[in-house]
This record gives C-alpha cells, sequence and structure tokens, in this order.
C-alpha cells in the first residue's frame, strides 16, 4: 500500500485487532480506548476549569 | 390599506417568526455565566466536526472511490472524513451525556432534545451507510454481516445494504441533508428557547 511519507499512523496498526473479554462482553480495544477518553472527556469537562470565567463582564 | 398588508401571509409569517425569533436572540452577544463551562463546548464541537464531513464528503464525491483508493491526497480526504466523523460522534455522545445529566428538557426545551435525539440517529444511519459505501473488502464484509441482521427484522426489503447505489444516494444524500436540516432546526431551538440554566437557577426561569 502506498504511504505518503510522514503522513503514516504514529502506531502500526497493520495487524489482526486486540479485544478485551469480560464474561459475555467483548470490545476491541481501540473501541475501549475511545470509551475511556470519552468519560474522562465528560468528567474534565464537568470540573475543569473554564478560562475567563471570573472575568466574565458580558455574561448576563 | 395597510391593515390589508398586513393580513397577507407574508406578513403574518414575518411577524411570527421575528416575535418567536428576534435578531437579537438569534445570535446573541452574550450568553448567562453558567455557559463558561466546558461541558457547552462539546455541541458546537459537534457542529464543526459536521462542517468537515460535508467538506472532505463534497470532495470525495466529486473525485471519486478510484481517487481515494489510489492517490495519496485522496487517502488524506478520505481519512480527514473519517476522522472528522469519529470527533463528531465522540463530541456528540459527550454532548448527550452533558444535556442528560443537566435534565436538558427542562423549561419547554423537550422539542430541542427530541431533535437532537433524531439528529443521532439519523447520524447513526449515515454513519452506517458510509461504511458500507467505502467500495473495499471492510464495507464488502460489514454489508455482509449486516445484510442478515437487518433482514431478521423484515427491514431489508427496504434497505438493502449489499444494494451498494442505495447505500450511497442515501450516503451522499438524503442522511446529509436530514443531518443538517435537522441540526439547524435543533440550534434554532436552542435560539429560541435559551441555554438550559443549572438546576439550581431553573427556579427563576420562566418556561415559555
Amino acid at each position: 500500500m502506498a504511504q505518503g511519507w510522514g503522513l503514516g499512523a504514529l502506531i502500526n496498526l497493520d495487524h489482526y485487532g486486540h479485544y478485551i473479554h469480560w464474561g459475555v462482553i467483548q470490545v476491541s480495544v481501540g473501541n475501549f480506548i475511545v470509551m475511556v477518553l470519552m468519560v474522562a472527556s465528560f468528567l474534565a469537562a464537568l470540573f475543569a476549569p473554564f478560562p475567563g470565567r471570573r472575568n466574565r463582564k458580558g455574561a448576563k | 390599506m395597510s391593515t390589508d398588508i398586513e393580513r397577507q401571509w407574508t406578513s403574518r409569517i414575518r411577524h411570527s417568526v421575528v416575535d418567536k425569533l428576534p435578531p437579537d436572540k438569534l445570535l446573541p452577544d452574550t450568553q448567562p455565566a453558567y455557559v463558561a463551562s466546558w461541558i457547552y463546548v462539546f455541541g458546537v464541537t459537534t457542529m464543526a466536526a459536521l462542517g468537515v464531513i460535508i467538506l472532505t464528503g463534497i470532495i470525495l464525491a466529486l473525485d471519486g472511490p478510484q481517487w481515494w483508493h489510489s492517490s495519496t491526497l485522496g487517502h488524506f480526504v478520505n481519512s480527514m472524513h473519517l476522522w472528522s466523523v469519529e470527533i463528531f460522534f465522540f463530541a456528540m455522545v459527550v454532548h448527550l451525556w452533558g444535556k442528560f445529566s443537566m435534565a436538558a428538557w427542562r423549561g419547554g426545551r423537550s422539542l430541542t432534545w427530541v431533535t437532537g435525539a433524531v439528529t443521532f440517529m439519523a447520524s447513526i444511519l449515515a454513519g452506517f451507510t458510509g461504511y458500507v459505501s467505502q467500495t473495499n473488502f471492510d464495507s464488502q464484509w460489514i454489508a455482509t454481516q449486516a445484510k442478515d441482521g437487518i433482514n431478521s427484522t423484515g427491514g431489508g426489503a427496504f434497505f438493502n445494504v449489499l444494494n451498494l447505489g442505495q447505500m450511497l444516494m442515501l450516503h451522499i444524500v438524503l442522511l446529509p441533508i436530514a443531518a443538517v436540516a435537522l441540526t439547524g432546526i435543533h440550534v434554532v431551538m436552542v435560539r429560541m428557547k435559551g441555554v438550559v440554566p443549572p438546576f439550581e437557577d431553573a427556579t427563576t426561569e420562566v418556561s415559555a
């Protein structure tokens, strides 16, 4: 497969997928990472301070 | 004379639209203080990703499958299309969790919630028809696996995942129109009703 220089994946993805098995639950490692990142983003969005919040004079 | 003009359907529609959505509500200069939170960023991230999806989709449609399979630039635009879809769903799901945790349907905003939910479902269909329209072994595998599930519901008579023409037309015409139109309605409804306040501020809100 043609690869543009410098544009190849940082992680070699040219292999069979890895899966996590937990009882009846089976999820690919890639999808699991995305799920963890979504939960982490949600929690960070709730608790991380928003820049300039105290100085928003225009806000009602 | 003026009363005749006032009774025209154009006048009545204009007055109705301006009453429900005056220009300062459509494009407000400020937002309530509680909007200064990262949780409110994911809705606009979803829309930004949708913009990139539409733009890269137009380029892919102009140049066609042979181009996106065989040229370096085609691979790049195809990858942009894929990764903007990944960001689109990622941000939309976090947006959904955020709005669910705020009970964002409060204060007469039930239709805003419903249009968001329907947009989510239309987007899933758009994503699925995209996967089966790639014209590669991956799309063939997905289509042949999905056909059994869809046929078991009886839906295969109307939605044939092995019919590339039908899937491609759905993916590049009908579902993008639905997704963009529903997103537009969703945003207009957010403008009309305003951003849902936190629970502690909701007692002062007048339900519209």
